[in-house]
């Protein structure tokens, strides 16, 4: 047998690496927001205050950031907040946001359906209801298109 | 407004000729058929055969009365009527993926077709050795082009593409015209510059994250060529000022992503795409809004009888809603996603008719001005 044969080392080398034509997905980690305050919401929750508590949690969302530890811990504090509505409430609050924060929203809500637990479900579902009657396909397009997810 | 169904395959695309009584259109196979107009009846007149792959793209110069078409056997073909019969000219296009789009420029002495190979290829014939040419703009386009639309000064070139932009080239050949006086989109124009180039590195979206979140699959010149439209794969369609280009207006909307759009005056756009019929936007350039104007479709005329109670228990066993539509399919006029919007009369000003056709074989004209009226729309 020849000798070149005896070393496997060439198969750990990743030829798309020299690839001169590789595409290098230029995405700048621009404003780094750090996600919703945790102990400012849990305050107005246990006050009762949902609604504010919802404005605050979609502000800053950790769109821009690679770090996944940031970003668990502002989908568990959005999802906090919206296992906490009553069905009642959830209607006028999907109705006091913008466009953008309709769109924000479905990507939390679909976020919270990858881990499907017995008292979120309900409660997604009721959200995910009312949400897609003020953002239509088009929003929930925008969660599967999104570049930048939450 | 009429509806012709031509086949059970999709048409992949069509173009029509100068006096729109043909229409060259591609039944999702390697050929092109043309059909002409008998009063209401369409008869196939030729076929042409030439392609090796499915052809994607077909342009039919009203001037010269050529047609170009490209398709996926990376080839394109210039046809010129001799006689009674279209014989091909193959054009070496130099690209190694399937061509997705091909469009003549305004004076048709070149065509730009946009491929899977990340680039576009300028096309122009060259006198002296009796053969097209093509020149390549590859530089920063990262995937694949989806469509191209030329400006009216036949230098400049809007492309949309995979790589979630929608950019302005300079196509300008030296060898076929003189430079280009300057346009509000800029002054110099060598070969592949670009001038403008949409999505977040460039410029800001309008609303929140409205541009560059999907493939942009639609790009128009208004008729001046002062403005610019594209529709993105996110739904939005998007709307940008030459020279105002730091602010770009866009509708994130609530239907699924429309495929094609056309100016019809230089202040309304009519759009379609999964949605299977076609809606009207209008913008306004004061305010630099782009608002959603109405669906542009006849409603289907439900019939109005009672439904019995049992009948309403039995809707809402079975789908979950009491409504009375028994009807299980579409209300719309095509019965699958428009793929292609042509304007027919008025041009991109004063647009009275365009066509669209689908996924479903069919192709329906529509009347701009008997819809407009039923809307709220206010006057350009």
């Amino acid at each position: 047998m020849a000798k070149n044969t005896l070393s496997s080392r060439f198969r750990k080398l990743d030829i798309d690496e020299f690839d001169e034509n590789k595409f290098i997905d230029d995405h700048d980690e621009a404003v780094d927001n750090q996600g919703p305050d945790g102990t400012e919401i849990e305050n107005l929750i246990r006050i009762g205050d949902t609604m504010t508590a919802f404005h605050l949690a979609l502000r800053n969302p950790p769109l821009n950031t690679k770090n996944p530890a940031v970003k668990e811990r502002a989908l568990a504090i959005v999802l906090r907040v919206l296992t906490s509505f009553k069905s009642s409430d959830i209607e006028p609050a999907v109705k006091s946001l913008d466009r953008s924060g309709v769109d924000l929203l479905m990507k939390y809500i679909y976020r919270g359906f990858e881990k499907p637990s017995d008292n979120s479900s309900a409660i997604l579902l009721q959200w995910h209801e009312k949400a897609f009657a003020v953002g239509g396909l088009g929003s929930i397009v925008r969660v599967l298109t999104a570049r930048k997810t939450v | 407004m009429a509806y012709h169904s031509f086949l059970l395959e999709p048409i992949s695309c069509h173009s029509w000729n100068k006096d729109r009584t043909q229409i060259a259109l591609c039944p999702n196979n390697h050929d092109v058929h043309i059909y002409k107009k008998d009063g209401t009846k369409w008869t196939k007149i030729h076929e042409l055969k030439e392609h090796n792959g499915q052809v994607t793209g077909i342009d039919w110069a009203p001037e010269s009365n050529r047609i170009v078409t490209c398709g996926t056997d990376r080839n394109a073909y210039v046809w010129s009527l001799k006689g009674e019969v279209w014989k091909p000219t193959l054009v070496i296009l130099r690209i190694n993926r399937a061509a997705r789009c091909v469009s003549w420029s305004p004076k048709e002495n070149k065509f730009a077709v946009g491929s899977g190979s990340r680039l576009i290829s300028i096309c122009y014939f060259e006198q002296e050795n009796d053969w097209w040419v093509c020149k390549h703009i590859k530089k920063p386009i990262r995937s694949t082009v989806l469509s191209l639309d030329w400006h009216p000064n036949n230098v400049l070139l809007a492309a949309g593409s995979c790589d979630f932009k929608c950019r302005v080239f300079s196509a300008y050949i030296k060898e076929v015209e003189e430079k280009p006086g300057p346009t509000v989109w800029g002054s110099k124009m060598p070969f592949g510059e670009v001038l403008f180039e949409s999505g977040p590195s460039g410029v800001s979206g309008g609303a929140g994250e409205g541009a560059g979140g999907g493939w942009v699959h639609g790009v128009c010149f208004s008729h001046s060529g002062n403005r610019l439209a594209w529709t993105s794969h996110d739904s939005t369609v998007a709307i940008a000022e030459g020279g105002k280009t730091s602010t770009i207006s866009s509708l994130s909307s609530e239907t699924l992503p429309l495929l094609c759009v056309s100016f019809i005056t230089e202040n309304s756009l009519v759009a379609a795409g999964h949605d299977c019929y076609p809606v009207l936007f209008v913008y306004d350039g004061t305010k630099g809004s782009v608002t959603f104007g109405g669906k542009l479709d006849v409603p289907k005329q439900t019939s109005q009888r009672g439904i019995s109670a049992r009948e309403r228990f039995q809707n809402l066993d079975r789908r979950a809603t009491s409504s009375e539509t028994t009807e299980q399919g579409l209300e719309s006029l095509h019965k699958n996603s428009i793929s292609q919007i042509s304007v027919l009369e008025g041009g991109k000003s004063k647009c009275s008719t365009f066509c669209t056709t689908g996924m479903d074989g069919g192709m329906v004209t529509w009347d701009v001005k008997v819809h407009t009226h039923t809307l709220h729309t206010h006057t350009v």
